[in-house]
Protein backbone atom coordinates (compact mmCIF):
# COMPACT_ATOMS: atom_id res chain seq x y z
CA UNK A 1 0.00 0.00 0.00
CA UNK A 2 1.47 3.39 -1.19
CA UNK A 3 1.17 6.71 1.02
CA UNK A 4 -1.73 8.08 -0.62
CA UNK A 5 -3.48 5.10 -0.25
CA UNK A 6 -2.80 5.18 3.24
CA UNK A 7 -3.83 8.73 3.58
CA UNK A 8 -7.33 8.31 1.86
CA UNK A 9 -7.98 5.46 4.27
CA UNK A 10 -6.73 6.57 7.61
CA UNK A 11 -8.64 9.78 6.37
CA UNK A 12 -12.06 7.38 5.83
CA UNK A 13 -11.23 5.45 9.49
CA UNK A 14 -11.45 9.12 11.19
CA UNK A 15 -14.79 9.91 10.01
CA UNK A 16 -16.03 7.18 10.66
CA UNK A 17 -14.71 7.35 14.02
CA UNK A 18 -16.32 10.69 14.06
CA UNK A 19 -19.39 9.13 13.07
CA UNK A 20 -19.20 6.48 16.36
CA UNK A 21 -18.02 9.80 18.59
CA UNK A 22 -20.92 11.88 17.58
CA UNK A 23 -23.41 8.96 18.27
CA UNK A 24 -22.32 7.81 21.39
CA UNK A 25 -24.43 8.45 24.07
CA UNK A 26 -27.59 8.78 22.47
CA UNK A 27 -30.08 6.11 22.04
CA UNK A 28 -31.37 7.34 18.35
CA UNK A 29 -34.94 6.62 16.81
CA UNK A 30 -35.56 7.60 13.31
CA UNK A 31 -36.49 11.39 14.21
CA UNK A 32 -32.81 11.95 15.49
CA UNK A 33 -31.51 10.02 12.88
CA UNK A 34 -33.04 11.46 10.68
CA UNK A 35 -32.93 15.36 11.13
CA UNK A 36 -30.40 15.57 14.06
CA UNK A 37 -33.23 15.69 16.04
CA UNK A 38 -33.76 19.78 15.04
CA UNK A 39 -31.08 20.00 17.27
CA UNK A 40 -27.98 21.63 15.27
CA UNK A 41 -27.09 25.18 15.63
CA UNK A 42 -27.89 27.73 12.53
CA UNK A 43 -24.34 27.01 11.77
CA UNK A 44 -24.47 23.41 11.08
CA UNK A 45 -27.37 23.82 9.38
CA UNK A 46 -25.88 26.40 6.83
CA UNK A 47 -22.15 24.11 6.83
CA UNK A 48 -24.83 21.52 6.01
CA UNK A 49 -26.97 23.41 3.32
CA UNK A 50 -23.65 24.94 2.03
CA UNK A 51 -21.70 21.55 1.89
CA UNK A 52 -24.77 19.73 -0.25
CA UNK A 53 -23.31 22.12 -3.29
CA UNK A 54 -20.19 20.06 -3.28
CA UNK A 55 -19.90 16.97 -3.71
CA UNK A 56 -17.72 14.75 -5.80
CA UNK A 57 -19.86 15.96 -9.12
CA UNK A 58 -18.13 19.58 -8.74
CA UNK A 59 -14.71 17.99 -7.54
CA UNK A 60 -13.78 15.27 -10.54
CA UNK A 61 -17.08 16.07 -12.88
CA UNK A 62 -17.29 19.74 -12.84
CA UNK A 63 -13.22 19.59 -13.42
CA UNK A 64 -13.72 16.84 -15.55
CA UNK A 65 -16.24 18.63 -18.24
CA UNK A 66 -13.79 21.60 -17.78
CA UNK A 67 -11.13 19.00 -19.30
CA UNK A 68 -13.30 17.00 -21.62
CA UNK A 69 -16.13 19.71 -22.90
CA UNK A 70 -14.62 23.26 -22.39
CA UNK A 71 -17.58 26.10 -22.59
CA UNK A 72 -20.55 23.43 -21.82
CA UNK A 73 -19.00 22.84 -18.23
CA UNK A 74 -20.02 26.21 -16.96
CA UNK A 75 -23.32 25.52 -17.45
CA UNK A 76 -22.38 24.22 -13.54
CA UNK A 77 -22.20 28.28 -12.72
CA UNK A 78 -24.89 29.49 -14.00
CA UNK A 79 -27.84 27.17 -12.43
CA UNK A 80 -27.64 27.48 -8.67
CA UNK A 81 -27.37 31.16 -9.00
CA UNK A 82 -31.02 31.17 -10.45
CA UNK A 83 -32.61 28.61 -7.81
CA UNK A 84 -31.66 30.40 -5.06
CA UNK A 85 -33.08 33.56 -6.61
CA UNK A 86 -36.35 31.37 -6.71
CA UNK A 87 -35.96 29.94 -3.63
CA UNK A 88 -36.57 33.79 -1.81
CA UNK A 89 -40.04 33.15 -3.00
CA UNK A 90 -41.03 29.51 -3.37
CA UNK A 91 -39.20 28.05 -0.01
CA UNK A 92 -41.04 30.28 2.27
CA UNK A 93 -44.50 29.61 0.73
CA UNK A 94 -43.51 25.80 1.48
CA UNK A 95 -42.30 26.63 4.84
CA UNK A 96 -45.63 28.37 5.80
CA UNK A 97 -47.61 25.68 4.58
CA UNK A 98 -45.90 22.91 5.98
CA UNK A 99 -45.55 24.72 9.54
CA UNK A 100 -49.09 25.72 9.67
CA UNK A 101 -50.02 22.10 8.84
CA UNK A 102 -47.26 20.19 10.13
CA UNK A 103 -45.69 18.12 7.38
CA UNK A 104 -41.96 16.64 7.80
CA UNK A 105 -40.99 15.89 4.35
CA UNK A 106 -41.51 16.25 0.45
CA UNK A 107 -44.23 13.40 0.53
CA UNK A 108 -46.37 14.63 3.26
CA UNK A 109 -46.45 18.41 1.68
CA UNK A 110 -47.95 16.66 -1.92
CA UNK A 111 -50.05 14.35 -0.23
CA UNK A 112 -51.20 17.11 1.69
CA UNK A 113 -51.98 20.04 -0.97
CA UNK A 114 -53.64 17.77 -3.03
CA UNK A 115 -55.37 15.46 -0.36
CA UNK A 116 -53.90 12.50 -1.82
CA UNK A 117 -52.00 10.30 0.44
CA UNK A 118 -51.18 7.63 -2.99
CA UNK A 119 -49.36 11.25 -4.72
CA UNK A 120 -46.74 11.46 -1.97
CA UNK A 121 -45.83 7.97 -2.35
CA UNK A 122 -45.71 8.39 -6.32
CA UNK A 123 -43.33 11.62 -5.51
CA UNK A 124 -41.42 9.75 -2.68
CA UNK A 125 -40.35 6.76 -5.36
CA UNK A 126 -39.55 9.34 -8.50
CA UNK A 127 -37.62 11.42 -5.69
CA UNK A 128 -36.21 8.00 -4.96
CA UNK A 129 -35.34 6.91 -8.12
CA UNK A 130 -33.86 10.23 -9.25
CA UNK A 131 -31.62 10.11 -6.38
CA UNK A 132 -30.18 6.50 -7.63
CA UNK A 133 -28.11 7.82 -10.35
CA UNK A 134 -27.11 10.93 -7.84
CA UNK A 135 -25.81 8.39 -5.52
CA UNK A 136 -24.42 6.40 -8.35
CA UNK A 137 -22.21 8.84 -9.83
CA UNK A 138 -20.68 9.23 -5.57
CA UNK A 139 -19.62 5.62 -5.87
CA UNK A 140 -18.25 6.28 -9.24
CA UNK A 141 -16.56 9.47 -7.54
CA UNK A 142 -14.93 7.11 -4.75
CA UNK A 143 -14.22 3.95 -7.10
CA UNK A 144 -11.83 6.79 -9.59
CA UNK A 145 -10.04 8.31 -6.43
CA UNK A 146 -9.24 4.75 -4.97
CA UNK A 147 -8.17 3.16 -7.67
CA UNK A 148 -6.07 6.26 -9.03
CA UNK A 149 -4.49 6.86 -5.61
CA UNK A 150 -3.67 2.82 -5.51
CA UNK A 151 -1.75 3.77 -8.58
CA UNK A 152 -3.08 1.11 -10.39
CA UNK A 153 -3.12 -1.50 -7.74
CA UNK A 154 -7.03 -1.69 -7.46
CA UNK A 155 -9.03 -1.70 -10.64
CA UNK A 156 -11.66 1.36 -10.58
CA UNK A 157 -14.48 -1.40 -9.88
CA UNK A 158 -13.36 -2.95 -7.50
CA UNK A 159 -12.40 0.50 -5.46
CA UNK A 160 -16.10 1.63 -6.61
CA UNK A 161 -17.15 -1.96 -3.99
CA UNK A 162 -14.66 -0.22 -1.82
CA UNK A 163 -16.32 3.27 -1.75
CA UNK A 164 -20.06 2.01 -1.55
CA UNK A 165 -19.24 -0.83 1.35
CA UNK A 166 -17.39 2.12 3.43
CA UNK A 167 -20.35 4.91 2.61
CA UNK A 168 -22.72 2.40 3.76
CA UNK A 169 -21.20 1.50 6.81
CA UNK A 170 -20.91 4.77 7.72
CA UNK A 171 -24.81 5.31 7.44
CA UNK A 172 -25.21 2.48 9.13
CA UNK A 173 -23.20 3.26 12.07
CA UNK A 174 -23.58 6.95 12.32
CA UNK A 175 -26.66 8.67 11.16
CA UNK A 176 -26.70 12.65 10.56
CA UNK A 177 -24.78 13.31 13.07
CA UNK A 178 -21.20 11.78 11.34
CA UNK A 179 -22.11 13.54 8.51
CA UNK A 180 -22.39 17.26 10.34
CA UNK A 181 -19.16 16.53 11.53
CA UNK A 182 -17.63 15.24 8.87
CA UNK A 183 -19.59 17.93 6.57
CA UNK A 184 -17.37 20.83 8.59
CA UNK A 185 -13.75 18.73 7.84
CA UNK A 186 -15.21 18.24 4.02
CA UNK A 187 -15.76 22.08 3.67
CA UNK A 188 -12.69 23.37 4.72
CA UNK A 189 -10.70 20.48 3.25
CA UNK A 190 -12.05 21.09 -0.50
CA UNK A 191 -11.90 24.83 -0.12
CA UNK A 192 -8.44 24.74 0.62
CA UNK A 193 -7.32 22.13 -1.72
CA UNK A 194 -9.22 23.45 -5.16
CA UNK A 195 -8.49 26.88 -4.29
CA UNK A 196 -4.88 25.59 -4.23
CA UNK A 197 -5.20 23.54 -6.72
CA UNK A 198 -7.03 25.97 -8.71
CA UNK A 199 -4.78 28.85 -8.65
CA UNK A 200 -1.14 26.84 -8.50
CA UNK A 201 -1.31 24.56 -11.62
CA UNK A 202 -2.69 27.43 -14.04
CA UNK A 203 0.35 29.29 -12.65
CA UNK A 204 3.25 26.79 -12.14
CA UNK A 205 1.99 25.29 -15.70
CA UNK A 206 0.91 28.22 -17.86
CA UNK A 207 2.35 31.41 -15.96
CA UNK A 208 -1.11 32.55 -14.82
CA UNK A 209 -5.11 31.80 -15.47
CA UNK A 210 -5.07 34.76 -18.06
CA UNK A 211 -1.86 32.90 -19.96
CA UNK A 212 -3.76 29.38 -19.69
CA UNK A 213 -7.15 30.82 -21.43
CA UNK A 214 -5.10 32.33 -23.98
CA UNK A 215 -2.99 29.38 -24.84
CA UNK A 216 -6.19 26.59 -24.31
CA UNK A 217 -7.87 29.36 -27.03
CA UNK A 218 -4.74 29.18 -29.51
CA UNK A 219 -3.95 25.37 -29.70
CA UNK A 220 -7.88 24.62 -29.00
CA UNK A 221 -9.86 27.05 -31.20
CA UNK A 222 -13.53 27.38 -30.05
CA UNK A 223 -13.26 24.72 -27.13
CA UNK A 224 -13.50 28.07 -24.44
CA UNK A 225 -17.30 28.58 -26.21
CA UNK A 226 -20.57 26.46 -26.74
CA UNK A 227 -20.37 24.75 -30.05
CA UNK A 228 -22.58 25.02 -32.69
CA UNK A 229 -24.21 21.43 -32.50
CA UNK A 230 -24.47 19.06 -29.48
CA UNK A 231 -24.06 21.04 -25.89
CA UNK A 232 -24.72 24.22 -28.38
CA UNK A 233 -26.37 27.44 -26.66
CA UNK A 234 -29.95 25.98 -27.14
CA UNK A 235 -28.36 22.79 -24.60
CA UNK A 236 -27.10 25.58 -22.45
CA UNK A 237 -30.11 27.38 -21.82
CA UNK A 238 -32.74 24.22 -21.54
CA UNK A 239 -30.04 22.74 -19.14
CA UNK A 240 -29.20 25.66 -16.85
CA UNK A 241 -33.04 25.81 -16.65
CA UNK A 242 -33.83 22.83 -15.64
CA UNK A 243 -31.50 22.14 -13.36
CA UNK A 244 -32.56 25.58 -11.52
CA UNK A 245 -35.84 24.10 -11.67
CA UNK A 246 -34.75 20.96 -9.76
CA UNK A 247 -32.34 22.33 -7.60
CA UNK A 248 -35.12 22.26 -4.62
CA UNK A 249 -36.67 19.17 -5.84
CA UNK A 250 -34.83 16.75 -4.29
CA UNK A 251 -36.04 15.48 -1.04
CA UNK A 252 -33.05 16.35 0.53
CA UNK A 253 -32.85 20.07 -0.45
CA UNK A 254 -36.88 20.33 -0.30
CA UNK A 255 -36.24 18.82 3.28
CA UNK A 256 -33.82 21.41 4.42
CA UNK A 257 -36.84 23.84 4.41
CA UNK A 258 -38.76 21.80 7.07
CA UNK A 259 -35.55 22.60 9.43
CA UNK A 260 -35.12 26.04 9.28
CA UNK A 261 -35.96 28.04 12.09
CA UNK A 262 -38.05 30.82 10.27
CA UNK A 263 -38.56 31.93 6.96
CA UNK A 264 -36.70 35.05 7.38
CA UNK A 265 -33.14 32.56 7.37
CA UNK A 266 -34.37 31.06 4.05
CA UNK A 267 -34.59 34.35 2.33
CA UNK A 268 -31.43 35.54 4.06
CA UNK A 269 -29.58 32.52 2.27
CA UNK A 270 -30.76 33.50 -1.24
CA UNK A 271 -28.76 36.71 -0.27
CA UNK A 272 -25.20 35.52 -0.18
CA UNK A 273 -25.53 31.83 -1.45
CA UNK A 274 -25.07 32.71 -5.03
CA UNK A 275 -21.71 33.94 -4.22
CA UNK A 276 -20.61 30.30 -2.66
CA UNK A 277 -20.74 29.24 -6.36
CA UNK A 278 -17.97 31.50 -7.37
CA UNK A 279 -15.55 28.48 -5.74
CA UNK A 280 -16.65 26.57 -8.87
CA UNK A 281 -14.21 28.65 -10.83
CA UNK A 282 -11.21 27.18 -9.17
CA UNK A 283 -12.78 23.82 -10.31
CA UNK A 284 -12.48 24.64 -13.92
CA UNK A 285 -9.20 26.25 -13.25
CA UNK A 286 -7.94 22.78 -12.73
CA UNK A 287 -9.81 20.99 -15.09
CA UNK A 288 -8.51 23.44 -17.68
CA UNK A 289 -5.15 23.32 -16.92
CA UNK A 290 -4.92 19.72 -17.66
CA UNK A 291 -6.15 20.23 -21.02
CA UNK A 292 -2.83 20.67 -22.44
CA UNK A 293 -1.09 18.84 -20.14
CA UNK A 294 -2.67 15.21 -20.06
CA UNK A 295 -4.00 14.60 -23.19
CA UNK A 296 -6.25 11.56 -24.42
CA UNK A 297 -8.95 10.83 -21.74
CA UNK A 298 -12.17 10.72 -23.23
CA UNK A 299 -15.72 9.51 -22.33
CA UNK A 300 -16.06 8.94 -18.96
CA UNK A 301 -12.79 8.90 -18.57
CA UNK A 302 -12.49 12.96 -18.38
CA UNK A 303 -13.20 12.50 -14.57
CA UNK A 304 -9.55 11.17 -14.07
CA UNK A 305 -8.36 15.03 -15.19
CA UNK A 306 -7.82 16.12 -11.70
CA UNK A 307 -6.43 13.30 -10.21
CA UNK A 308 -4.10 12.75 -13.10
CA UNK A 309 -2.65 16.09 -13.58
CA UNK A 310 -2.37 16.28 -9.58
CA UNK A 311 -0.30 12.93 -9.90
CA UNK A 312 1.79 14.18 -12.66
CA UNK A 313 2.54 17.45 -10.29
CA UNK A 314 3.02 16.43 -6.99
CA UNK A 315 4.24 13.91 -4.67
CA UNK A 316 2.27 10.70 -3.49
CA UNK A 317 1.74 11.99 0.17
CA UNK A 318 -0.06 15.33 -1.78
CA UNK A 319 -1.95 12.91 -4.02
CA UNK A 320 -3.01 11.41 -0.65
CA UNK A 321 -4.56 14.73 0.57
CA UNK A 322 -6.28 15.41 -2.51
CA UNK A 323 -7.68 12.12 -2.46
CA UNK A 324 -8.79 12.23 0.77
CA UNK A 325 -10.60 15.57 0.30
CA UNK A 326 -12.50 13.90 -2.60
CA UNK A 327 -13.42 10.92 -0.43
CA UNK A 328 -14.97 13.09 2.19
CA UNK A 329 -16.69 15.19 -1.09
CA UNK A 330 -18.02 11.87 -2.20
CA UNK A 331 -18.73 10.73 1.29
CA UNK A 332 -20.68 13.43 3.28
CA UNK A 333 -23.16 13.87 0.48
CA UNK A 334 -23.72 9.90 -0.57
CA UNK A 335 -24.55 9.22 2.83
CA UNK A 336 -26.95 12.12 2.87
CA UNK A 337 -28.39 10.91 -0.11
CA UNK A 338 -28.48 7.37 1.10
CA UNK A 339 -29.92 8.07 4.24
CA UNK A 340 -32.73 10.68 2.85
CA UNK A 341 -33.38 7.41 0.26
CA UNK A 342 -33.59 5.22 2.87
CA UNK A 343 -35.88 6.97 5.16
CA UNK A 344 -38.55 8.23 2.72
CA UNK A 345 -39.07 4.20 1.12
CA UNK A 346 -39.70 3.45 4.51
CA UNK A 347 -41.42 6.39 5.62
CA UNK A 348 -43.66 7.51 3.18
CA UNK A 349 -43.93 4.28 0.89
CA UNK A 350 -43.77 1.14 3.32
CA UNK A 351 -46.16 3.43 6.48
CA UNK A 352 -48.19 4.79 3.90
CA UNK A 353 -49.43 0.88 2.91
CA UNK A 354 -49.14 -0.39 6.48
CA UNK A 355 -49.60 2.07 8.47
CA UNK A 356 -49.70 0.30 12.08
CA UNK A 357 -46.23 -0.20 11.18
CA UNK A 358 -44.47 1.50 14.51
CA UNK A 359 -41.51 4.01 14.59
CA UNK A 360 -39.48 1.79 15.88
CA UNK A 361 -39.72 -0.94 12.83
CA UNK A 362 -40.15 1.75 10.85
CA UNK A 363 -36.35 2.94 11.58
CA UNK A 364 -35.37 -0.42 11.40
CA UNK A 365 -36.55 -0.59 8.28
CA UNK A 366 -35.13 2.16 7.09
CA UNK A 367 -31.57 0.80 8.07
CA UNK A 368 -32.21 -2.28 6.33
CA UNK A 369 -32.79 -0.18 3.17
CA UNK A 370 -29.48 1.38 3.49
CA UNK A 371 -27.23 -1.53 2.03
CA UNK A 372 -30.26 -2.40 -0.68
CA UNK A 373 -30.41 1.17 -1.94
CA UNK A 374 -26.31 1.23 -1.92
CA UNK A 375 -26.07 -2.02 -3.96
CA UNK A 376 -28.87 -0.92 -6.40
CA UNK A 377 -26.73 2.59 -7.09
CA UNK A 378 -23.64 0.64 -7.64
CA UNK A 379 -24.87 -1.77 -9.85
CA UNK A 380 -26.24 1.68 -11.81
CA UNK A 381 -23.04 3.20 -11.66
CA UNK A 382 -21.39 0.06 -12.99
CA UNK A 383 -24.11 -0.36 -15.82
CA UNK A 384 -24.54 2.69 -17.31
CA UNK A 385 -20.61 3.50 -18.34
CA UNK A 386 -21.44 6.99 -18.34
CA UNK A 387 -19.48 10.25 -16.63
CA UNK A 388 -20.62 11.91 -13.28
CA UNK A 389 -22.03 14.79 -15.04
CA UNK A 390 -24.37 12.90 -17.68
CA UNK A 391 -25.67 10.35 -14.55
CA UNK A 392 -26.18 14.13 -12.58
CA UNK A 393 -27.98 15.41 -15.33
CA UNK A 394 -30.27 12.52 -15.61
CA UNK A 395 -31.14 12.49 -11.61
CA UNK A 396 -32.05 15.95 -12.46
CA UNK A 397 -34.41 15.29 -15.71
CA UNK A 398 -36.42 12.69 -13.41
CA UNK A 399 -36.39 14.93 -10.62
CA UNK A 400 -37.49 17.97 -11.92
CA UNK A 401 -40.82 16.52 -13.08
CA UNK A 402 -42.10 17.21 -9.56
CA UNK A 403 -41.84 20.93 -10.16
CA UNK A 404 -45.27 22.05 -12.16
CA UNK A 405 -47.40 20.04 -9.61
CA UNK A 406 -45.39 22.11 -6.79
CA UNK A 407 -45.94 24.97 -8.41
CA UNK A 408 -49.01 24.78 -8.94
CA UNK A 409 -50.33 24.01 -5.63
CA UNK A 410 -48.40 27.11 -3.92
CA UNK A 411 -51.09 28.91 -6.10
CA UNK A 412 -54.33 30.48 -5.32
CA UNK A 413 -57.28 28.64 -6.78
CA UNK A 414 -55.43 25.69 -7.65
CA UNK A 415 -57.11 23.81 -11.24
CA UNK A 416 -54.51 20.77 -11.39
CA UNK A 417 -56.63 17.84 -9.46
CA UNK A 418 -54.23 15.36 -7.92
CA UNK A 419 -54.75 12.95 -11.05
CA UNK A 420 -53.49 15.88 -13.31
CA UNK A 421 -50.27 15.83 -11.37
CA UNK A 422 -49.60 12.38 -10.75
CA UNK A 423 -49.96 12.16 -14.66
CA UNK A 424 -47.89 14.66 -15.70
CA UNK A 425 -45.63 12.96 -13.12
CA UNK A 426 -45.22 10.26 -14.83
CA UNK A 427 -45.68 11.23 -18.37
CA UNK A 428 -42.06 13.28 -17.66
CA UNK A 429 -40.57 10.40 -16.46
CA UNK A 430 -41.59 8.23 -18.69
CA UNK A 431 -40.57 10.40 -21.10
CA UNK A 432 -36.93 11.11 -19.69
CA UNK A 433 -36.79 6.75 -19.26
CA UNK A 434 -37.86 6.09 -22.53
CA UNK A 435 -35.34 8.10 -24.53
CA UNK A 436 -32.40 7.20 -21.65
CA UNK A 437 -32.76 3.20 -21.82
CA UNK A 438 -33.57 3.54 -26.33
CA UNK A 439 -30.10 5.83 -25.87
CA UNK A 440 -31.37 8.47 -28.33
CA UNK A 441 -32.14 12.26 -28.88
CA UNK A 442 -34.99 14.68 -29.68
CA UNK A 443 -32.58 15.26 -32.81
CA UNK A 444 -32.48 11.36 -33.08
CA UNK A 445 -36.39 10.80 -32.62
CA UNK A 446 -37.61 13.98 -34.81
CA UNK A 447 -34.62 14.33 -37.59
CA UNK A 448 -36.49 17.18 -39.04
CA UNK A 449 -36.35 19.54 -36.22
CA UNK A 450 -33.64 22.29 -36.28
CA UNK A 451 -30.39 22.49 -34.77
CA UNK A 452 -31.66 24.71 -31.60
CA UNK A 453 -34.78 22.33 -30.75
CA UNK A 454 -32.82 18.65 -31.60
CA UNK A 455 -30.09 19.88 -28.55
CA UNK A 456 -32.68 21.37 -25.75
CA UNK A 457 -32.49 19.07 -23.04
CA UNK A 458 -34.39 16.18 -22.32
CA UNK A 459 -35.57 17.17 -19.39
CA UNK A 460 -37.19 19.89 -20.27
CA UNK A 461 -38.79 18.63 -23.51
CA UNK A 462 -40.05 15.99 -20.47
CA UNK A 463 -41.04 18.94 -18.64
CA UNK A 464 -43.33 20.19 -21.40
CA UNK A 465 -44.91 16.91 -22.18
CA UNK A 466 -45.80 16.57 -18.30
CA UNK A 467 -46.81 19.95 -18.27
CA UNK A 468 -49.58 19.02 -21.29
CA UNK A 469 -50.69 15.80 -19.35
CA UNK A 470 -51.25 17.88 -16.12
CA UNK A 471 -53.73 20.12 -17.53
CA UNK A 472 -55.47 18.23 -19.57
CA UNK A 473 -56.31 15.52 -17.21
CA UNK A 474 -56.57 18.01 -14.64
CA UNK A 475 -59.39 19.70 -16.93
CA UNK A 476 -60.88 16.17 -17.96
CA UNK A 477 -61.53 15.22 -13.89
CA UNK A 478 -63.12 18.31 -13.04
CA UNK A 479 -60.37 20.69 -11.98
CA UNK A 480 -61.79 23.68 -13.83
CA UNK A 481 -65.06 22.54 -12.11
CA UNK A 482 -64.03 22.88 -8.96
CA UNK A 483 -62.35 25.73 -9.60
CA UNK A 484 -65.69 27.65 -10.75
CA UNK A 485 -67.18 26.28 -7.51
CA UNK A 486 -64.78 28.23 -5.72
CA UNK A 487 -64.87 30.88 -7.29
CA UNK A 488 -68.91 31.11 -7.49
CA UNK B 1 -46.00 43.18 -6.64
CA UNK B 2 -43.30 45.68 -5.85
CA UNK B 3 -41.35 46.90 -8.73
CA UNK B 4 -38.35 46.45 -7.08
CA UNK B 5 -38.98 42.55 -7.42
CA UNK B 6 -38.46 42.68 -11.00
CA UNK B 7 -35.30 43.14 -10.53
CA UNK B 8 -34.88 39.73 -9.75
CA UNK B 9 -35.89 38.54 -13.40
CA UNK B 10 -32.83 40.31 -14.54
CA UNK B 11 -30.06 36.96 -13.61
CA UNK B 12 -32.73 34.89 -15.78
CA UNK B 13 -32.85 37.19 -18.73
CA UNK B 14 -28.86 37.68 -18.28
CA UNK B 15 -28.18 33.84 -18.33
CA UNK B 16 -30.88 32.50 -20.25
CA UNK B 17 -31.24 34.71 -22.98
CA UNK B 18 -27.76 36.64 -23.21
CA UNK B 19 -25.29 33.84 -22.65
CA UNK B 20 -26.13 32.66 -26.69
CA UNK B 21 -25.04 36.21 -27.74
CA UNK B 22 -21.91 36.54 -25.56
CA UNK B 23 -20.80 32.48 -26.70
CA UNK B 24 -17.33 34.00 -27.47
CA UNK B 25 -13.79 33.67 -26.00
CA UNK B 26 -12.68 37.00 -26.71
CA UNK B 27 -12.25 40.14 -25.66
CA UNK B 28 -10.51 37.77 -22.38
CA UNK B 29 -12.01 39.88 -19.14
CA UNK B 30 -9.85 39.15 -15.99
CA UNK B 31 -7.96 36.76 -17.93
CA UNK B 32 -11.42 35.15 -18.22
CA UNK B 33 -13.00 33.49 -21.41
CA UNK B 34 -15.88 36.04 -22.47
CA UNK B 35 -18.49 33.87 -21.89
CA UNK B 36 -17.30 32.85 -18.30
CA UNK B 37 -16.29 36.63 -17.43
CA UNK B 38 -20.26 37.12 -18.83
CA UNK B 39 -21.60 34.48 -16.37
CA UNK B 40 -19.18 35.26 -13.25
CA UNK B 41 -20.49 38.40 -13.55
CA UNK B 42 -24.22 37.46 -13.15
CA UNK B 43 -23.70 35.06 -10.19
CA UNK B 44 -22.25 38.30 -8.64
CA UNK B 45 -25.32 41.08 -9.56
CA UNK B 46 -27.79 37.53 -7.92
CA UNK B 47 -26.31 38.60 -5.12
CA UNK B 48 -26.31 42.13 -4.89
CA UNK B 49 -29.82 41.99 -5.95
CA UNK B 50 -31.21 39.44 -3.87
CA UNK B 51 -29.59 41.83 -1.03
CA UNK B 52 -30.88 44.92 -2.30
CA UNK B 53 -34.58 42.77 -1.99
CA UNK B 54 -33.94 41.33 0.90
CA UNK B 55 -33.12 44.96 2.26
CA UNK B 56 -36.43 46.70 0.83
CA UNK B 57 -38.71 43.78 1.42
CA UNK B 58 -41.39 44.21 4.19
CA UNK B 59 -41.54 40.54 5.42
CA UNK B 60 -38.05 40.67 6.19
CA UNK B 61 -38.98 43.59 9.68
CA UNK B 62 -41.64 41.36 10.61
CA UNK B 63 -41.22 38.89 13.82
CA UNK B 64 -39.98 35.75 13.25
CA UNK B 65 -43.38 34.41 11.12
CA UNK B 66 -42.87 36.28 8.06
Amino acid sequence: MNVALVIIFAFLALAVYLGIRARRGKDMDLEEWAVGGRSFGTIFIFVLLAGEIYTTFTFLGGSGWAYGEGGPAFYILSYGCLAYIMSYWLLPAVWRYAKENRLHSQADFFASKYESSALGVLVSLVAVIAMVPYLALQFQGLGLIVSEASYGAISSTVAAIIGTVAVTVYVIISGIHGSAWTAVAKDIMVLVVVVFLGIYLPFALYGGIGEMFREIQAQKPGFLVLPDEGYSPAWFVSTVLLTALGFYMWPHTFGSVFTAENARVIRRNATFLPLYQLILLFVFFVGFAAVLQVPGLGGEKVDLALLRLSKEEFSASVVGLIGATGLLTALVPGSMLLMVSSTVLAKNVYKVFVPSTSEQRVSILAKILVPIVAAVSLWFSLQSGQGIVLLLLLGYSLVTQLFPALLFSLMPNNFVTKWGAAAGIVAGVLTVTYVTVKETTIGQLFPFLPEEIADTNIGIVALVVNFAVLLIVSLATGGLAVRREQSA
Amino acid sequence: MRLVYLLAALPFVGILVGTPFVNQAEPFVLGLPFILFWIVMWVILSSVIMAIIYAVDPANKEGDEG
